[in-house]
C-alpha cells in the first residue's frame, strides 16, 4: 500500500501529471476576483472565504477524472482489481485518493492563507479558511473516487465527473464556508459547523472508496 | 493443482462468444487458446482472470497452494496493455508492483536480467520500444509468485531470440509446477501442450 501512494504521488509530481493545473487555476481564479468585484476593501473581505472555498471546490474537481482513467488506460487497474484478495480494493482506492490529495490538493490548502491576502482578509478569517479547507477538501476527493470510478470506461468523462460529484459536495462547500464565518462574525458558530465539515469526511471515507470499487468491478470489461 | 472449466459460457456486450467448453489445465501444463479474432480469447482470459463475469458453467482452481486464495489471487495476467507507467523508469515501475504483488524468486535485477533487459532498467518505460515493453511487462511475471500465468497473446512485437527466451521462462514456469493458459495466433514453442479451439459456429 505505501507503494502505490509513493507511486501515484511520483506520477503527479513527474511532467504530465497535472498537480500544477489546479493550483494555477485555483490562483487565476481567485486573482480576478478583486479585479470582477472592484477595490471595495470591506466588501473583498468578506466575500474572501467564500471564494477561496469556490475556488477549491473547482480547481479540486479539476483533476479528478484522472484518478482512475490513466491506470485503466495501461492496464494497470485491472491487476489492482485482481489482487483485491490480497489489497482490499476499497482500500486501494482509499490511498489511491489519499494519493491524489496530497499532490493535488494539499498544494491548495497551503496556497490559501496567500491567496487570502489578496482579498483583504482578516489574520483570523484567513486561518480559519485554511484550516477548514485542510478537513473538508479531502471529502471532495473521496466524493470524487465515485463519480470518476462511474465515468472511468468514458473516453470524455471529466465533466461528467464534476456534474455527477457537484450537487453531493455542496454539503461540504456550505458547512466549510460557514465555519469559516463563525471564526470571525460574532453570533455565529465556528465549532458546529466544524464539527460537521469533520463528520463529512468521516463518512465519505468509508462510503466513497466502498461504491467506487463497486463501480470499478462492475465496468470492468 | 489444477484449473476446472465446466460448461462454461462467455459473452461480450450481450452477445454469446462461445458456451459449453469443457477443460482441465493441470500443474506444469500449458493450454493454448487459438481461434480466429473476435472468437473470444481474450473474454475466456478475462473471465479467468476473475475480470469479467461468465455467462454460465463453472470455473475453479483445485488444490492452489496454501499462500492464494481464489483463482484471481493466484494468477498473472498478462493482457494486451503492458501496466507499466510511461513516466516511471522500467525499474521503478517492477518495484511498485513487486511491492504490490508481493516477492517472488527473482529480484528485480535478476528478473530483468533474465528477458534481456539488464542495461536499461534506468530509463523511463516510455522511452522502450514495443517489444522492449513487452519484455519489461514479461519481467513483471518473475518479480512475484503466481503459479498461474495468463497470457494474452504474450509474444506480440518479439523479436525471434526474445520469443525463444520467452519460451525458456515458460518452461521453467511449468517445470516448478505452475500453469500456464495463453491466446495466441502463433506457436509458442512449447513441446506437449494442450490445445483449445474456439470459435467452432455455435
Amino acid at each position: 500500500m505505501g507503494a502505490l501512494f509513493l507511486r501515484d504521488v511520483r506520477l503527479g509530481l513527474r511532467a504530465g501529471g497535472g498537480a500544477l493545473v489546479g493550483i494555477l487555476f485555483f490562483l487565476a481564479v481567485i486573482a480576478v476576483v478583486p479585479f470582477g468585484v472592484g477595490p471595495d476593501l470591506k466588501l473583498l473581505a468578506r466575500i474572501g472565504a467564500a471564494m477561496l472555498w469556490v475556488g477549491a471546490l473547482l480547481a479540486t474537481l479539476l483533476g479528478l477524472d484522472r484518478l482512475f482513467q490513466a491506470d485503466r488506460d495501461d492496464g494497470s487497474l485491472d491487476l489492482l482489481i485482481m489482487a483485491s484478495e490480497r489489497h482490499m480494493l476499497p482500500l486501494t482506492i482509499l490511498v489511491k485518493c489519499l494519493a491524489h490529495w496530497s499532490v493535488s490538493v494539499l498544494p491548495l490548502v497551503i496556497a490559501s492563507p496567500l491567496l487570502g491576502l489578496f482579498m483583504n482578509m482578516e489574520p483570523a478569517a484567513i486561518g480559519a479558511t485554511a484550516l477548514t479547507l485542510l478537513v473538508g477538501t479531502p471529502a471532495i476527493t473521496l466524493i470524487g473516487a465515485v463519480g470518476a470510478a462511474v465515468a472511468v470506461s468514458l473516453p470524455r468523462g471529466g465533466l461528467l465527473v464534476s456534474v455527477i460529484i457537484l450537487p453531493l459536495a455542496i454539503p461540504v462547500l456550505i458547512f466549510g464556508v460557514s465555519a469559516s464565518y463563525g471564526a470571525v462574525e460574532d453570533p455565529a458558530p465556528f465549532l458546529a459547523p466544524f464539527l460537521i465539515l469533520g463528520a463529512i469526511t468521516l463518512f465519505f471515507a468509508v462510503l466513497g472508496p466502498v461504491a467506487a470499487a463497486i463501480a470499478l468491478r462492475s465496468s470492468a470489461d | 493443482m489444477r484449473l476446472v472449466a465446466e460448461k462454461l459460457g462467455g459473452e461480450r456486450g450481450g452477445e454469446l462468444l462461445f458456451h459449453g467448453l469443457d477443460f482441465m489445465v493441470s500443474a506444469g501444463e500449458a493450454l493454448l487458446v487459438t481461434g480466429r479474432n473476435g472468437s473470444g480469447k481474450s473474454t475466456l482470459l478475462r473471465i479467468i482472470a476473475g475480470l469479467l463475469a461468465q455467462a454460465e458453467g463453472t470455473l475453479r482452481l483445485e488444490g492452489e497452494p496454501a499462500a492464494f486464495e481464489g483463482l484471481a489471487a493466484a494468477a498473472h495476467y498478462l493482457g494486451h496493455l503492458n501496466a507499466m507507467k510511461q513516466v516511471l523508469s522500467v525499474h521503478e515501475n517492477l518495484h511498485f508492483w513487486q511491492s504490490f504483488n508481493g516477492r517472488g524468486k527473482y529480484s528485480i535485477a535478476e528478473a530483468l536480467e533474465r528477458v534481456g533487459l539488464g542495461e536499461i532498467g534506468h530509463l523511463p518505460f516510455g522511452y522502450l520500444s514495443t517489444g522492449q515493453k513487452r519484455r519489461a511487462s514479461i519481467a513483471r511475471l518473475l518479480t512475484s509468485e503466481r503459479p498461474v500465468w495468463l497470457l494474452d497473446e504474450p509474444t506480440a512485437g518479439l523479436d525471434k531470440a526474445s520469443e525463444t527466451q520467452f519460451a525458456a521462462l515458460m518452461q521453467e514456469h511449468l517445470a516448478r509446477g505452475g500453469l500456464i493458459v495463453a491466446a495466441t495466433h502463433l506457436p509458442l514453442g512449447l513441446a506437449g501442450s494442450k490445445e483449445l479451439a474456439l470459435g467452432a459456429p455455435l
